[in-house]
């Protein structure tokens, strides 16, 4: 296997052994755990489990990256273009990023790549690609549903962390990657547009935990239960335009963990609605159980909330339904503060105004969760269909 | 791998010169050697953009058949100029650029590189500005009179700025990449 340098001797590491030797009469079954346990994490020649050359199809019909299993670190990048721009050169652009990131999710290094070592590991890389109203009134098309959404109460939006005219979803297992492929499409973005914002989001490393397993928030939530299944009939309901398009929320919400810290367990259960231990409802006692909204408790008030999160989320009309796809973010606190945490709430659906502004609406007039929770920044893109070998993200948009 | 710029070396033209040359289906013999059209192919080329004057082409040039062959020159569209280069140490051990007297030579089952900071397509003399993501085709021409089509993209690159070797040619490196140089005309917002 390449790029693996296996220790020439395998064995209890010398930490293991220091522990070992002082946990005195228990020293023969730790040694043996410790064994086992160093054997499994990286084992003696080369059969470590590696996915660095784990590799998502770049062409298909849809773009990758949304009904991939989500990566565990991944880069936002939104740009404005600049003046000047025509029909054109924002098709040699297009040319150029989807060209880097046919090579660069497929393992290899870019055209003119000056790190090409850097291109080696994807690591299921994969670059996604969404367009803002701008791009694409300048491609000819109408900017129909990339415009940005309606104000709402709860809103505190940054003006640098909303919009853009072209968005770069990059995301890998490998965060490395993930810095080369924004690197090298930036340099080749750099003379048709500059960088408006970028958000880097995280998930649980690929391997902590089975693959499938449902991402928890930094309040400790299990977050994303609730969920089309991609691949299934349902799924392509709530995400795919008949183009194979979709469009895409993009919520920078700010997560205020230090008043959350005030609140008990069962404070913070109820605001949702769903245990924190597994994420099942407060009425269940499973994971994926279906809430019990109109079960009561021993003084008569429904066991979830009139305000808790999933009450209100949840539409009787099933057409109001989205795919989440989230990350979280934890940048570097300023001033008092010891956290700066937060969601990277991201959606995809077909129509953002008939499937995401209805619940949005829902859940600005009232949810629990608002106490503790800020939207800071704001976006929307139409994420168009993939392309086949040969052609480039956005083409059809020019060829009307 | 076929990419956004629908590269590789043009696999007609290949074929089409196996049938000039009159050799179709039978296989390559020592006294009747494949066309080095035929058994050449460059992969990933690319050019560096630039608003005027030379710039270089890269790429790895594969030759798949049994004998050496020798590029001799190239043409193309973009320039009426074009000249093989190599990078050298001079007297003073600064590296330098010239010309590759004798062309290119590619070993049998071999594979040349050309990259910044050595061996390169110079282009002089372009015709206009090479835009970064538009293409620049390129005929790269064997001692045998056969010669392979290539299509290379254009990107933006900081390097690639080596020197002439020979003072007359001051100032003519492969251009030094303005960063405020944005596709806008009007002033730009950074
Ligand atoms: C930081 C902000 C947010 C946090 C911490 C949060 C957290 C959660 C949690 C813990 C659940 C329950 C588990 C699950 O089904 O995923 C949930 C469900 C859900 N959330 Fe959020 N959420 C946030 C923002 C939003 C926003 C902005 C929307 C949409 C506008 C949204 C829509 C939903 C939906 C549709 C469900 C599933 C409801 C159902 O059971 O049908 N959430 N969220
Ligand atoms: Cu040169």
């Amino acid at each position: 296997m390449p790029h693996v340098d296996a220790p020439a001797k395998q064995g209890p590491s010398r930490r293991g052994i220091l522990f070992g030797g002082a946990a005195a009469g228990l020293g023969a079954i730790v040694a043996l755990g410790i064994d086992s346990l160093s054997s499994a994490a990286a084992p003696a020649g080369g059969s470590e489990p590696l996915h660095g050359q784990a590799v998502i199809p770049f062409y298909g019909s849809h773009q990758a990256g949304i009904t991939t299993e989500p990566q565990a670190h991944a880069s936002y990048v939104a740009l404005n273009l600049r003046d000047g721009l025509d029909h054109e050169s924002l098709q040699r652009l297009l040319r150029l990023l989807s060209d880097d990131a046919a090579r660069l999710t497929q393992g290899q290094a870019a055209l003119a790549d000056t790190e090409p070592e850097l291109g080696t590991v994807p690591a299921r890389l994969t670059v996604t690609f969404g367009f803002g109203p701008k791009l694409m009134e300048l491609a000819g098309s109408s900017a129909g549903e990339s415009q940005p959404l309606p104000e709402f109460k709860i809103d505190e939006l940054e003006e640098r962390w909303n919009d853009g005219d072209l968005l770069l979803h990059i995301a890998s297992d490998d965060p490395l990657s993930v810095a080369h492929a924004q690197r090298m499409m930036l340099k080749d973005a750099r003379r048709f547009a500059s960088v408006k914002w970028v958000q880097s989001g995280f998930r649980r490393s690929r391997g902590s935990e089975a693959s499938g397993t449902t991402m928890r928030n930094l309040f400790g939530q299990v977050d994303g239960t609730v969920n089309p299944v991609p691949g299934s009939e349902d799924f392509n309901s709530v995400v795919w335009n008949a183009d194979g398009s979709t469009t895409m929320v993009i919520r920078r919400i700010r997560m205020n963990v230090d008043t959350w810290d005030e609140l008990d367990r069962s404070g913070r259960e109820f605001s949702v609605g769903r245990t924190l231990g597994n994420g099942a409802p407060t009425t269940g006692s499973k994971e994926h159980d279906e809430p019990d909204f109109e079960a009561t408790n021993a003084l008569g008030f429904t066991v979830i909330a009139a305000h808790a999160h999933i009450r209100r989320a949840r539409s009787e009309n099933t057409n109001e339904r989205i795919f989440r796809r989230g990350y979280n973010y934890d940048e570097p606190p300023t001033g008092s503060e010891i956290s700066n945490s937060g969601l990277i709430f991201v959606s995809y659906q077909k129509s953002v105004a008939e499937q995401y502004t209805p619940m949005q609406q829902r859940l600005s007039d009232l949810d629990a969760l608002n106490q503790w929770t800020t939207p800071i920044g704001s976006a929307v893109f139409l994420i168009p269909q993939g392309c086949a070998e040969g052609g480039f993200i956005g083409e059809t948009l020019f060829a009307a | 791998m076929k990419t956004s710029f629908a590269l590789r070396t043009t696999a007609l033209s290949a074929a089409a010169l196996i049938a000039l040359a009159g050799c179709a289906g039978t296989p390559a013999a020592n006294s009747n050697p494949a066309p080095a059209g035929a058994t050449v192919t460059m992969k990933d080329p690319w050019v560096k953009a630039i608003d005027e004057g030379m710039s270089a082409g890269f790429g790895t040039i594969r030759n798949t058949g049994g004998q050496d062959i020798t590029i001799t020159s190239v043409t193309s569209p973009a320039s009426s100029d074009l000249e093989l280069h190599e990078t050298v140490a001079n007297e003073s051990g600064a590296m330098v650029m010239r010309e590759k007297t004798g062309g290119f030579t590619i070993p049998a089952h071999g594979e040349l590189h050309l990259e910044p900071g050595g061996s390169h397509i110079m282009l002089m003399d372009l015709a206009e500005p090479l835009k970064p993501g538009s293409t620049v085709n390129m005929s790269l021409e064997f001692s045998d009179g056969t010669s392979s089509e290539t299509i290379a993209p254009v990107k933006d690159f900081a390097g690639a700025n080596e020197n002439y070797d020979g003072s007359e040619h001051e100032g003519m490196d492969h251009g030094e990449m303005d960063k405020d140089d944005s596709e806008s005309e009007s002033a730009h917002d950074h």
